[in-house]
């Protein structure tokens, strides 16, 4: 998540080229989107038949983008930001309602999706999927005894050292949480805190705690078990065909990115002109194949000509996983803190 | 001609001043105007009320546990950087060379890289699977266990930091006249004795500044123990950085990094007391 550091530079240099190049005939749309999540094929597209200019920026963090719109540093006319940061803008009076009229292509969302997103934003009223996943285990079945399919196995001694735990408070916590029958947005402090006995405990276990690294390190035998996110699982198998993804049985987070208009846009009718582009199956496929993060798009899904990824359940999870899963909602300030605080505690603890 | 000796030089101070505006305002600008924000931010509530809670959170069991951790392994950085450094800047100045060009230049070409990718390399070097691992292996002999230790850090620490502490060891024993050894050595002294009696003494200037250089930003990394600790080792700076970024709480933020603060005053303190032939002071 160092690449923080550069966000700061590429939205300098993108107003500057913002400022170059030929007129277009319907205005502009202002996107801000995350890094490396869109086929850049269909920004051009956008352009040529709608003759609306595009001015692109990318963020790394949801906590990167949300005071740029807070306090109206640059006024984007269409974000994607993931659930829980959804649920803070809505709580927050920070984004528009948005009329379904203008995105006819509104159809081609799953509706399970649209169901699994109704956690963070009720009645759909604010926000339209683009990108969504779960969080999981992956294993290598070289090195485990049994196939993974509980949490249970990042707490079991015999795989000690040989563990990657999600270097995430919100994950971190999340996993202990879900281990020990609670919710992942539990505000109960004793729950926390039995969820943070838990990770003490697992500590010593644990080769190291990690976001990016271990897509790598599980390519490379470095480790047997590690804790990721589904979209980087179908990466990793391809590089790697011993490794196997799984959704534990207790259940985990799945996590959607959404489009969303915030209340500072000075574009809201080309935003949906944008969204409803979005939707649309081809347009989706395009993105699918570049970033390979799941679509909730059917339209795009029926397309895809390689029925493994088509049928992959990583990347399509049937009913019966998502229904295990829960997808986190802002926590207010203080709750969001006493997670970092017990988070801590855990990491100093011997 | 006194006259025009004062016009002369009120017209090299108004020269002076010219030329350092531009440093002037930056620094102003990106380090007084920051440090104040960081004040203010530090001793006020998120409503604005002034408090000394946002300090006192140092003393919260967590953060203060990361603070010692911090300190012990800047200071075991420090001295083995020290105790590397001190006999490398001696035989480089024994070499007697022409020109100091390519003693920096040796010791700087590798800090043109970026440190991030050098401390990268360092954890593809160290892992389990790594290459000291796979050439250990090749021979026989046990494999080194010593990533996302605190032992890493330290390796990385001093890996990083080490070109800080030999430079300035380096350019105040160049300065040191052989006229000064020669005389030691004339009046009895034999080597030991001029090292521990003339040499040390005299470079003390450089050491204390490398010790600064060196224990300041190792005391502040949060990016060596990110990369080498596998996250398994909170630092003080880690802290901090959380604080701002997930916690999106700047006065707790500011509050703790003025705490390191402190550290940092103390350092500069002790130069400040060592290094009394400072130049070109006053210009403002």
């Amino acid at each position: 998540m160092k690449k923080a550091l550069f966000a700061g530079a590429l939205l300098g240099v993108s107003l500057f080229l913002a400022g170059c190049g030929k007129k277009y005939a319907n205005g502009e749309v202002v996107v801000y989107n995350w890094g490396e999540y869109i086929n850049e094929e269909v920004i051009d597209m956008f352009e040529k038949e709608y003759d609306i200019k595009v001015v692109y920026d990318e963020f790394t963090e949801n906590e990167d983008m949300y005071p740029i719109i807070k306090t109206g540093a640059v006024n984007y006319d269409v974000i994607c930001p993931s659930d829980y940061m959804i649920n803070r803008m809505i709580q927050e009076d920070m984004l528009y309602e948005l009329n379904l009229d203008n995105i006819p292509n509104y159809k081609n969302i799953d509706k399970t999706y649209l169901q699994s997103a109704e956690e963070f934003d009720p009645g759909n009223k604010y926000s339209v999927p683009y990108c969504w996943g779960t969080l999981g285990i992956l294993y290598n079945r070289t090195m485990v005894e049994e196939p993974v399919t509980s949490w249970s196995a990042i707490f079991d001694e015999h795989y000690s050292g040989n563990i990657l735990m999600m270097d995430s408070v919100r994950d971190g916590m999340g996993i202990a949480l879900k281990y020990l029958g609670y919710s992942m947005n539990t505000a109960d402090e004793n729950q926390l805190e039995e969820a943070k006995q838990l990770l003490v405990s697992q500590r010593p276990l644990v080769q190291g705690y990690f976001v990016d690294e271990v897509r790598n390190k599980m390519i490379g035998n470095e480790a047997a078990i590690g804790v990721i996110y589904s979209g980087e699982a179908i990466y990793t198998q391809r590089e790697n065909s011993d490794l196997v993804y799984v959704v534990p049985d207790e259940g985990s987070n799945v996590w959607i990115d959404s489009w969303a208009i915030p209340k500072n846009a000075k574009n809201k009718e080309n935003a949906e002109k944008w969204i409803d582009f979005m939707c649309r199956g081809d347009i989706a496929l395009l993105n699918f194949e570049e970033i390979t993060y799941s679509t909730p798009n059917t339209a795009a899904r029926e397309m895809i000509k390689d029925e493994d990824i088509k049928n992959s359940t990583i990347a399509f999870p049937g009913r019966d996983i998502l229904d295990r899963c829960e997808s986190y909602r802002y926590l207010t300030t203080d709750v969001e803190a006493m997670y970092m605080k017990k988070w801590n505690e855990m990491k100093v603890s011997n | 001609m006194s006259k025009s000796n004062t016009k002369l030089a009120s017209r090299n101070k108004w020269m002076q001043r010219f030329i350092s505006a531009p440093y002037v305002v930056w620094s102003i600008g990106f380090i007084v105007l920051p440090l104040l924000m960081i004040v203010f931010y530090g001793i006020t509530t998120k409503d604005g009320r002034v408090t000394f809670d946002n300090l006192k959170m140092i003393f919260e069991p967590t953060n203060f546990s990361t603070l010692v951790l911090s300190v012990q392994l800047s200071l075991v950085s420090t001295l083995v950087c020290l105790l590397i450094a001190y006999p490398l800047a001696l035989a480089l100045r024994s070499l007697k060379l022409k020109s100091n060009g390519l003693v920096i230049l040796m010791f700087m070409l590798p800090m043109w890289m970026n440190f991030l990718l050098r401390t990268i390399a360092w954890q593809n070097i160290l892992e389990k699977n790594g290459v000291i691992n796979m050439l250990l292996g090749a021979v026989g002999l046990p494999k080194l266990n010593i990533i996302n230790t605190p032992a890493a850090i330290v390796l990385g620490m001093v890996y990083d930091f080490l070109p800080f502490m030999i430079i300035p060891i380096y350019n105040v024993l160049a300065k040191i006249s052989d006229d000064v050894i020669q005389a030691a050595a004339d009046l009895g002294a034999n080597q030991f004795q001029i090292l521990i009696r003339i040499i040390f003494p005299l470079s003390l200037p450089g050491v204390v500044s490398g010790l600064t250089m060196v224990f300041v930003p190792a005391l502040t990394t949060f990016v060596i123990s990110d990369i080498l600790g596998g996250g398994k080792i909170l630092l003080i700076g880690k802290v901090i950085e959380q604080k701002f970024k997930q916690g999106n709480d700047w006065n707790g933020g500011s509050g703790l990094s003025l705490v390191l603060m402190v550290f940092i005053f103390l350092c500069m303190a002790i130069v400040q007391k060592y290094d009394k032939d400072s130049e070109g002071s006053g210009v403002w």
